[in-house]
């Protein structure tokens, strides 16, 4: 009797076996995350970094605003009109993107009570599920001729225009985060507030927006990642010409819409195609450090709480 | 200055005891949380200046009924509430009642202490700013003395006057307490409504705060929902008996613990059920 009693401490039924395969399966998941990422860097690296090492003039890369790379004589690597095309279109759409995707999550987190509120976050939701191509479409055909028509200018495929579209694009994955950040504030917080007497506004602007600070600040990091990384609706709506901005309504082009639009073309392996592919670093590089930047600053938070 | 003399007439009707008006009162209050019942016509009169403390079992309403009387529960949105509640004389369901103005008047200290995510210096005058427009204008000079004064008050000025930009929330949990009730202190309230200030507290702690909350008695009415009948029997003046959402007694503190009116209330401080 004693002996088998004992054995029985040592059995194995088959929830154990479920256990193990689960845990297996779900190692694989969380660590396949990571193979990926490493996989697409090493990718990109092997097919620009030899460009870098060898061909490319980091300085010209950096600082010339001539992107000639089909030249027959003299193909030219300058990357900084495409930079400053991608960094003056993502900074119009975060002015756009930021009082709106706030304003909305203040609303919806601290005023809009029962159904509104609930409808309001489905809707925001369904927003950040429109298609970026969608958006773009939107971007040539609606926006482009009521630009010209209000500001008389001769394109309406500008800075403006892919700025506007894309804080529109970037404002309801911003409000989501944003709310939840909101949300995070623990409630006992509001009630000590208003019990001191302190109005909804007040609650919200000197409570709540300070302790949700960090959340605020990683939900417009993660707009402008999203606005760097941005293709089909840039490509549609800034012109897609290679210019310096001097002001909103130059047509400018970014440096997705270029690898996007020129990849194509190019013969595997060539200088050309190295050069899309630099800056395809480039972008992983910025996109990588905004994200990073996000989650340090969301981990923030967590310390906190 | 107006703040002194006033303290002095209220201490003055206290030591008198001829002017005992109530603070509180209610009259066939009934409240409901969607379809619950939470109280059936409470009728109450809480006098002014002294410690007034509520007991009974969980869920008899006591913390719903002081919840009521700074209209904090409306926070839920699904509550109803009949019947009328007046505080120092004014209705505060009255339509031309404005709730911020309430809750200048009734102070309210919970059960978990609640410090805002601020400075020490920044919750002991949160409240201050928001009823005092004027507070910009106010140098820092006059802003450290109002917090100085509140701390001392609650004592816990010696312990804290060297960290004041620290965050409130690395205090401990009795201190926390205590600032809770500081912050309420400049904009002198007349009603401090307790729900079981030391329930989260270790025995230390609740000596401590409950012996603040008697210094307080006099300048302050207090109204205290609490758990632990020993703490209403020693640190409470008149005390109140509720069940199942009804008043069974209210009477002085000593009365009710040695000769109980009630049956129930017999029962309940005899520990049979609750």
């Amino acid at each position: 009797m004693e002996a088998s009693a004992a054995g029985d401490f040592d059995r194995r039924n088959s929830s154990w076996y479920v256990d193990k395969v689960v845990q297996a399966l779900v190692f694989i998941g969380g660590i396949s995350g990571i193979l990926c990422i490493l996989g697409i860097f090493v990718f990109i690296s092997k097919e620009g970094f030899g460009f870098i090492a060898n061909t490319i003039d980091i300085k010209e890369f950096f600082t010339s605003p001539n992107w000639r790379p089909t030249s027959e004589e003299n193909p030219t690597y300058g990357a900084l009109a495409l930079i400053a095309g991608t960094a003056s279109v993502t900074g119009l759409a975060m002015v756009v993107a930021v009082p709106f995707s706030l304003g909305a999550a203040i609303y919806i987190g601290e005023f809009a009570r029962g159904k509104t509120r609930e409808v309001l976050k489905v809707l925001v939701e369904m927003l950040a599920a429109i298609p970026s191509v969608v958006w773009g479409f939107i971007g040539l055909s609606i926006m482009n001729p009521v630009i010209i028509d209000l500001f008389d200018v001769p394109v309406g495929l500008n800075v403006l225009n892919a700025g506007v579209i894309l804080g529109l694009m970037a404002a309801p994955i911003m409000t989501t985060i944003a709310e939840d950040a909101l949300k995070a504030v623990p409630d006992h917080y509001r009630e000590a507030a208003e019990a001191m007497g302190a109005t909804r506004w007040q609650v919200t602007f000197r409570v709540v927006l300070p302790a949700a600070k960090n959340g605020l600040v990683a939900a417009v990091l993660l707009g402008v990642g999203r606005g760097f990384g941005e293709t089909m609706a840039v490509l549609m709506a800034s012109g897609h010409s290679i210019n310096m901005p001097d002001s909103i309504f130059d047509s400018v082009r970014a440096l997705t819409a270029t690898i996007a639009a020129e990849l194509g073309e190019t013969a595997v392996g060539s200088d050309h195609y190295q050069a899309l592919f630099t800056l395809g670093i480039f972008l992983f590089a910025i996109t990588f450090v905004i994200n990073l930047a996000a989650d340090l600053v969301l981990r923030g938070i967590r310390k906190e709480a | 200055m107006a703040e002194s003399a006033s303290n002095v007439t209220r201490t003055d009707a206290i030591e008198t005891d001829a002017i005992k008006t109530d603070a509180i009162k209610t009259d066939k209050l009934s409240l409901w949380y969607g379809n619950f019942q939470a109280l059936f016509d409470v009728d109450l009169a809480i006098k002014q200046g002294i410690i007034t403390s509520m007991i009974g079992p969980s869920g008899c309403g006591k913390s719903t009924f002081l919840r009521s009387i700074n209209r904090i529960n409306e926070r839920l949105g699904y509550v109803r509430t009949r019947g009328k509640i007046e505080v120092l004389g004014h209705d505060i369901y009255g339509p031309e009642v404005e709730k911020v103005q309430v809750r200048k008047q009734v102070g309210m200290v919970f059960q978990r202490p609640n410090p805002l995510p601020l400075s020490i210096r920044d919750n002991v005058l949160f409240a201050y700013r928001l009823h005092d427009p004027q507070h910009r204008r106010k140098g820092k000079a006059a802003l450290d003395e109002i917090v100085e004064k509140a701390l001392r008050q609650v004592l816990l000025w010696d312990t804290v006057k060297d960290r004041l930009q620290r965050p409130a929330g690395l205090l401990s949990l009795e201190e926390q307490q205590k600032l809770c009730i500081a912050r309420l202190i400049p904009v002198q309230p007349r009603v401090l409504l307790m729900d079981e200030p030391c329930s989260a507290l270790d025995p230390a702690g609740t000596e401590a705060v409950e012996e603040l909350i008697w210094e307080l008695r006099g300048d302050y009415t207090i109204l205290i929902v609490t758990h632990n009948m020993a703490q209403a029997r020693r640190a409470s003046e008149e005390c109140i008996f509720m069940l199942m959402g009804k008043v069974v007694e209210h009477t002085d503190t000593a009365q009710m613990f040695v000769t109980p009116q009630h049956e129930e209330t017999a029962n309940y401080i005899e520990g049979r059920y609750g």
